[in-house]
């Protein structure tokens, strides 16, 4: 990493690409991150998106503990999510609140119709551009796992923490014995 | 008052087992949101969810927002800062926690073998998403289509997706899916 910046820098940045991300904060948070403030290589930047990808939670809030906490410890950590969460959360409400007050009206009904069907296919979107280098690389054992994920949370409706219980340790001793 | 104590606390343990079970992001949880929101604890309806997760999407900011509009629907402001303490808090921990010893094990096979293991199930997780939001929100088949539409566009092109969301609201307000 070129330069440490400070916890404020970290949490003017990340402020700045919460802003900015609409419908998807992962773009912006690249061309802040290595293009604009060259905080990251783009090696780096990859090698650390797998890594908060292949843990729990939000992956770009991930990133913000990362990137925070290898320049300035656990205060650029919380500076960092502090950035990235705060007004975006503070404004989520506020449009919350506008749909619960207006949502009634015809013209904000079919709005919110037509942007919660646009959103679903958003996500099915991202499942298959996710799906896509798995079932290249190593169909025959991600393919079981993704079905079988699908058909027991989807489909089935069964709690997740059991399903991630059954699911993940097999898929992981798998990639374990057989390495891509 | 007690009422509303049970439920921040509901939220706030629910939320953090979400946390630490959101592999590959909050769109692996949202089934079990929806799950827990809608079927179980009844906090809204289905078309409400669909329509929270929308809002979610097209404001700016991280997606997993949603789980903010969800305790808010749940229990007000308070809900709305506990879920979404509750649904970062954990997995922050953990994460700061493991980017250290990641640092120092760069090439180790258990990383390896973690990170190809648990890819698929997380894969098979958002498709479960797109499948409870195609549901919840495709009533008729215009709808339908908006939806393979926009998905589409996100798969085939690099178009950003918020014009497909301005484009279904912009449809909607003109009336075309009442």
């Amino acid at each position: 990493m070129s330069g440490r910046p400070s916890p404020w820098a970290l949490f003017a940045a990340f402020l700045g690409i919460a802003l900015s991300g609409f419908g998807g904060v992962l773009p912006f948070a690249r061309r802040e991150l290595v293009d604009r403030r060259g905080w990251l290589t783009a090696d780096d930047f990859n090698e650390t998106l797998s890594l908060c990808q292949s843990l729990p939670g939000p992956n770009v809030v991930n990133l913000s503990i990362v990137v925070g906490g290898r320049a300035a410890g656990w205060r650029g950590s919380i500076a960092a999510v502090t950035g990235l969460v705060g007004a975006p959360a503070a404004i989520v409400i506020g449009a919350g609140a506008l749909y619960s007050r207006f949502g009634a009206m015809p013209e904000a009904q079919g709005a919110i119709r037509g942007l919660a069907a646009a959103a679903a296919g958003l996500v099915a979107a991202t499942a298959a551009r996710m799906a896509e280098p798995l079932l290249r690389r190593r169909i025959l054992a991600a393919a079981p796992f993704i079905i079988a994920a699908f058909a027991a949370v989807g489909l089935a409706k069964l709690p997740l923490p059991y399903v991630m219980a059954v699911l993940a340790p097999l898929s992981v001793a798998l990639a374990w014995r057989w390495p891509a | 008052m007690k009422a509303l104590w049970d439920r921040l606390g509901d939220l706030a343990v629910q939320f953090a087992v979400l946390s630490l079970l959101a592999f590959g992001g909050v769109n692996a949880v949202v089934p079990e949101m929806h799950r827990q929101a809608v079927d179980l604890r009844h906090w809204m309806s289905d078309a409400d969810f669909a329509a929270l997760f929308a809002i979610a999407q097209a404001a700016p900011g991280p997606n997993f927002l949603i789980s903010t509009l969800v305790g808010w629907r749940a229990a007000g402001l308070p809900g709305a800062i506990v879920a979404t303490l509750a649904l970062c808090a954990p997995s922050c921990l953990l994460t700061y926690w493991v980017a250290k010893l990641w640092d120092r094990h760069r090439e180790a096979r258990w990383r390896v073998a973690l990170g190809a293991g648990l890819a698929p199930v997380a894969v098979g997780l958002v498709f479960s998403s797109a499948y409870v939001l195609v549901i919840a929100a495709d009533k008729s088949w215009r709808l339908a289509a908006v939806s393979a539409a926009s998905a589409g566009v996100v798969y085939f092109t690099k178009l950003n997706p918020l014009w497909c969301l301005a484009a279904a609201a912009a449809l909607g307000a003109l009336g075309v899916f009442s």
